[in-house]
């Protein structure tokens, strides 16, 4: 099914917690909502599940307005960032909620309910635990359970708030492995929140960046990452240096040296904001004019790529720089050692208003 | 390791303390109660308990409880379940009205039905034109009971379903139930031991409540007396070790009601611990 929003516009009070927000969301795409907290990404969500009203615009399901729908009628699976299973009853239970509580005429029977139940634990691989309650599982149980629910009567559309965010690092990689996995499978139009680029990338057919209520930046992965709309996208997908300098005939002057910027051309001298990522840089020991001048604090080679922390010679600020592991084997680059830095590439750079 | 740093003797101190003043102030009390309602012997306890007056305000009592506990059970799920989960108008105003009991004087609370229903009272001369009896009668008695234990319900269920959030419920409902199945099948199970708990305490103040009935009832013996309002007769009367004997049905009450209240605790807290 898919999901269209037009112009919608929520508020608390004075806060805009959704301003503007247009989206289409096609049918079978697995979709991330990204921004950081107070951004609007999970109010957006609960106003597609129903659970939220908002105060103007349009919400569409396939094109029909489902305004007049209430959530119980959406056909939404909903699953919390604390999974809100039901306490009480036991995992089986739970699982077989939205099935029992279908009207009598299309109630499966109890035994099609068992092998229901029985199969959503078969695939979400916890069969043990039917007979267990909430408390006795851990977070990633719970998690896989809490999908197991919402998929019980079958949704059209699921959609997932922090899905992974309150568990720990490795049971948060195998589960977005399997999130993946399962929605190559099954095709359902899937939403999910989150705070954490790695998992949008990861994951994603396409991210939604939000902040201020306000959708940012709507992409691939790789669109979003490489050719980011604005300083905020770019500074929220991964680490990035930013400088302030003055543009003069293709080169970048920060401080005193003048740094070639590569595929970046200026006709009138600007002041500018230069945003790098830390794999953009070239460090060499051999002195070249047209670099600045650094010393490294601290190396960690732990990891797939090595980070070099430096500090610049003549402003003091501090640069991230990655290189990979054969250029650190190369370079040998040690703690308290001088450095040469220039720049391989830019991501983005920004103009700003001259001073007056 | 001791981490308690306090000498030995401040912990000794503070413990006596905390002893003498509960044996001074409840356990001696209580067992003067039933020291001397035993004090003429069994038969004649058992005696003023089947005594047809004694019978009578014992009944009064139930009735009452009966009827008062189940309203306020559900006015109190109803109001809670309203504050906690939804947010809307007046709900401050709500709060208060429903605290208001605990903070007005039950004699003022039978007052006020003197004053609403009574002979000389805003709707008396109606009431009386329509040969319906409140005050001084058992629907008085029960309005003021219902008034009194109005927030026990309540405020025992609050705090609990505020601390569960609407999570659960709002599952319920993406999952398809009705609001209905929801309250029955989502709400109702997460706080049935606090239910309990306020039934329980609701319970102990409606038949145990003196001052708000004391003004209604007209203590009509044998017609509206209710067990606390006996005793007070019995020992103005100087029949101190009868008036004993029925206040010691009182405190039996409350020993259970004490009993009882730890053992929901108790479960309350595990249910929490496995949350």
């Amino acid at each position: 099914m898919s999901i269209e929003l037009k112009h919608v516009y929520k508020k608390f009070g004075n806060f805009k917690a959704l301003d503007d927000v247009s989206l289409k969301i096609e049918d079978g795409e697995l979709l991330a909502l990204l921004g950081p907290s107070g951004s609007g990404k999970t109010t957006l969500l609960r106003v597609v599940a129903g659970l939220d009203s908002f105060d103007e615009g349009q919400v569409l399901f396939s094109g029909r307005d489902a305004q007049d729908q209430k959530a119980r009628e959406r056909g939404v699976g909903f699953v919390f960032q604390h999974y809100a299973l039901f306490r009480h009853m036991t995992v089986f239970d739970n699982i077989a909620f939205g099935l029992n509580v279908q009207p009598g005429k299309i109630r499966p029977s109890r035994q099609e309910i068992r092998a229901k139940v029985m199969e959503l634990l078969n695939l979400v691989q916890l069969e043990w635990l039917a007979e267990r309650y909430p408390w006795q599982l851990s977070g990633g149980q719970r998690q896989r359970i809490a999908l197991a629910r919402a998929l019980a009567v079958r949704p059209k559309v699921l959609l997932l708030d922090e899905p992974f965010g309150s568990l720990d690092a490795q049971v948060r990689k195998e589960l977005r492995a399997w999130l993946r996995r399962f929605h190559d499978e099954f095709h359902i139009t899937t939403i999910f929140v989150t705070h954490d680029q790695e998992e949008a990338l990861e994951v994603a057919d396409r991210i939604v960046v939000m902040n201020k209520g306000m959708l940012v930046q709507v992409g691939t992965p790789e669109d979003v990452f490489h050719n980011p709309v604005n300083s905020f996208v770019l500074s929220f997908l991964g680490n990035v240096n930013f400088f302030h300098c003055r543009l003069e005939q293709g080169k970048a002057m920060i401080g005193d040296t003048a740094l070639e910027v590569p595929g970046l051309s200026v006709d009138q001298p600007q002041t500018a904001k230069l945003y790098v990522r830390p794999n953009q840089f070239k460090i060499s020991r051999v002195f070249t004019k047209a670099a600045l001048k650094a010393i490294v604090e601290y190396v960690n080679p732990a990891g797939t790529i090595v980070k070099v922390n430096l500090k610049t010679i003549d402003s003091g600020e501090r640069i991230l720089v990655e290189i990979t592991q054969e250029e650190f084997k190369q370079s040998k680059i040690r703690k308290h050692e001088k450095v040469y830095v220039s720049l391989k590439d830019v991501s983005y750079s920004e103009y700003v208003q001259d001073d007056p | 390791m001791n981490s308690r740093t306090e000498p030995c003797f401040v912990k000794y101190l503070l413990i006596s303390v905390a002893l003498i003043f509960f044996g001074l102030f409840i356990v001696l009390p209580l067992a003067c109660v039933f020291h001397n309602a035993f004090a003429k012997g069994w038969v004649f306890y058992l005696k003023t308990l089947q005594d047809p007056d004694a019978l009578a305000a014992m009944r009064m009592t139930l009735i009452v409880a009966l009827v008062a506990v189940p309203l306020n059970l559900i006015f109190g799920v109803a109001a809670s379940w309203a504050i906690a989960k939804f947010d809307f108008k007046g709900k401050g105003l709500l709060l208060s009205f429903i605290d208001l009991p605990l903070s007005v004087s039950p004699v003022i609370a039978g007052f006020i039905f003197v004053l609403l229903f009574g002979a000389q009272g805003y709707l008396g001369p109606w009431l009386i034109t329509h040969n319906i009896r409140i005050i001084f009668a058992m629907p008085g008695i029960i309005l003021a009971t219902i008034f009194v234990t109005f927030p026990m319900v309540a405020r025992e269920l609050i705090p609990i379903m505020k601390s569960q959030g609407n999570e659960e419920e709002e599952a319920a409902i993406t999952l398809g139930a009705s609001g209905w199945k929801t309250f029955w099948l989502v709400s109702v199970p997460n706080i049935r031991w606090g239910i309990l708990y306020g039934i329980i305490l609701c319970n102990a103040r409606a038949m145990g409540e003196f001052g708000a009935v004391s003004v209604v009832s007209g203590h009509i013996r044998g017609l509206t007396n209710t067990l606390p309002l006996h005793v007070e007769i019995l020992y103005n009367e100087y029949q101190s070790a009868a008036a004993f004997a029925a206040a010691s049905v009182l405190a039996l009450l409350a020993i259970i009601t004490l009993i009882a209240k730890s053992a929901i605790e108790a479960t309350i807290r595990q249910g929490q611990r496995q949350n």
